[in-house]
């Protein structure tokens, strides 16, 4: 077998990347292979919001129909589960963000006493099972007798949130070149002034994905809402306690569109990420 | 912090630390830290302070310090416990024999494209994690999508079914867990300098040493961040043994739930939970102890 590669080899140090000519086809396939593995439920789910059923018995292909997408907000409950989450997701990204920017902001730019402590909380946050961290909240509104619902539930959703913009922040502010900053104080911007036109500028797409992430995560979430939100349901708490006896296909619909939707809103953050890079 | 403000003034030197500087970083901080300590800090005290009380629902609960309710809850749940570990286990395993070619695959062979390949590896972070596994439950389900055409063929037997199978619930938690698994593997992978293989390729190594001895090392932080980043949420998971299991496959954080909602054995519960984020993170700060942590919040942060 070494015989068939000697005659490549001379010309190996002429050509920057020889190894592109040679790719296997056998990882590519097995790659193709998971990617579609990963796509499929997004697929059904896509699929089914189309799926002509009679019943709430959505297991089997009927025939296309619009139906569902006319009768989107045909269950009352549904729907309120949805702006639930949604008015939920808009809190917590906007309060976490708040909150979580200037721990990134401080974590990524000073060296301070207690910085160690402080990044050690954002990973125990991050790293603890989130039902624990449910569980844990559950037992303090228990404790103090505090009635679980729509608030409970933001609440929670900011705590989680917080570590993750912190995290996004921090990981914007280690690509910055803090002389840049100096040298607008030295020109006479005043702190904020520097920090206003230098600094906020280069943060703004961490602290957007940071805004972004916190919403998916919080839109997400089941774990966590479920052991705080009382009898308030998201829509998450919604599809889960309707698998038991069958998911309508208003929720494919509505899975679907939050789907487009973030698509969309990812594509508007890349590019004006981009934007601000360039 | 008015000292701070008035050392603005032009003509002092900026190299000079202002007074209020070394404040300014605690003061940023100090919201979200006010924030994490009354809403993840205070509750844990709280969960443990919970575990140790004794009492029932109705006539309420009182502190006295009774151990041996996890001595208890261990022993009656220990085989749900146990499962757990396992699943989570076989899960994060999973992930790792299927991530790591993908991760190695758009790392090195992806060429302009790797940037959709990665997305298209976060697409289905796009669709609500309920709904993703509900998905399964369709596709899965006796007659359904996959089960259903084989068995027509006669390549199954009609009473084959898999929901409610630990494979069901280990499938699910690979596929909700595998991107955490990717990513951080794809990030050291992208970190491995061409030229070190290069120089390895020169040193007339094979294709297999030199992924064995050269690739593969310097990517092993990224598959340790990567197996916190799976086994921690997938054996605390109870979504996917919820919908795609069964009695025989439930897990703890299924028990916790049913002790703290329809059990209403608040001690119970809290100290099922504590046991379990104990262990976990017992496991994780030994392990980030040892390999760092800086990965793992890396990996988290994209």
């Amino acid at each position: 077998m070494t015989t068939h590669t000697v005659p490549a080899a001379p010309e190996a140090p002429a050509a920057p990347r020889p190894r592109r000519a040679r790719r296997r086809p056998t990882l590519s396939v097995y790659t193709f292979l998971v990617l579609a593995w990963l796509l499929l439920p997004i697929a059904v789910m896509v699929l089914f919001g189309f799926n002509d059923t009679g019943s709430k018995v959505n297991f089997t292909w009927q025939g296309f129909t619009l139906n569902w997408y006319r009768h989107l907000f045909a269950i009352p409950n549904l729907t309120s589960a949805l702006v639930n989450s949604l008015t939920i997701a808009l809190i917590v990204a906007v309060v976490a963000t708040l909150l979580g920017t200037p721990i990134g902001l401080a974590l990524g730019r000073y060296r301070f006493r207690g910085r160690g402590s402080v990044d050690l909380l954002m990973f125990a946050a991050i790293a603890a099972p989130e039902i624990a961290l449910g569980a844990a909240l559950l037992s303090l509104f228990i404790v103090m007798g505090v009635p679980r619902g729509y608030w409970t539930v933001v609440i929670a959703h900011v705590a989680f949130c917080i570590p993750y913009v912190a995290i996004t922040v921090r990981a914007r502010m280690a690509g910055h070149d803090p002389t840049l900053e100096e040298a607008a104080r030295d020109l006479g911007a005043g702190p904020w002034t520097a920090f206003r036109l230098v600094t906020l500028p280069m943060l703004l797409p961490g602290v957007a994905s940071g805004a972004l992430l916190c919403f998916a995560l919080s839109i997400d979430d089941y774990v966590i809402t479920s052991f705080n939100a009382g009898r308030t349901v998201t829509f998450p708490l919604w599809v889960y306690s309707a698998s038991r006896t069958g998911v309508p296909p208003q929720v494919n619909v509505m899975g679907t569109l939050i789907f487009v939707g973030g698509l969309l809103i990812a594509g508007a953050n890349v590019l004006f990420s981009r934007r601000r890079a360039a | 912090m008015e000292r701070a403000v008035r050392t603005d003034l032009p003509g002092l030197k900026r190299r000079r630390r202002r007074p209020g500087a070394a404040l300014a970083p605690y003061w940023m901080i100090l919201p979200g830290w006010l924030w994490l300590a009354a809403f993840f800090v205070t509750p844990v005290i709280v969960m443990v302070s919970l575990s140790l009380q004794t009492g029932d629902f109705i006539d309420g609960f009182r502190q006295t310090f009774h151990f041996s309710t996890y001595a208890d809850v261990v022993r009656t749940y220990h085989v749900q416990l146990v499962r757990s570990l396992v699943y989570g286990a076989a899960a994060t395993v999973a992930c790792a024999l299927i991530g790591y070619p993908v991760a190695y695959w758009i790392a090195f062979r992806a060429g302009r494209h790797k940037s959709v390949f990665l997305f298209l590896l976060l697409l289905p972070f796009f669709v609500s994690f309920v709904i993703r596994t509900q998905s399964w439950n369709v596709v899965l389900a006796d007659n359904g999508v996959l089960l259903g055409p084989l068995k027509d063929w006669g390549l199954l037997s009609a009473d084959f079914h898999l929901l409610a199978t630990p494979y069901a619930v280990i499938g699910g938690l690979t596929y909700n867990f595998l991107p955490f698994m990717v990513l951080p593997v794809y990030v050291a992978l992208e970190r491995v300098d061409p030229k070190v293989v290069e120089a390895s390729t020169d040193l007339y190594a094979s294709r297999t040493g030199t992924f064995l001895r050269v690739v593969l090392p310097l990517s092993l932080p990224g598959v340790f961040a990567g197996v916190l980043l799976t086994f921690v949420p997938a054996s605390a998971d109870y979504v996917n043994a919820g919908i795609l299991g069964g009695p025989s496959t439930t897990m703890i954080g299924n028990i916790i739930q049913t002790e703290y909602f329809t059990n209403l054995d608040y001690p119970g519960a809290a100290a099922l939970s504590f046991v379990l984020m104990g262990a976990l993170l017992l496991a994780v700060f030994t392990y980030a102890r040892a390999l760092g942590t800086d990965d793992v919040l890396e990996a988290a942060a994209r």
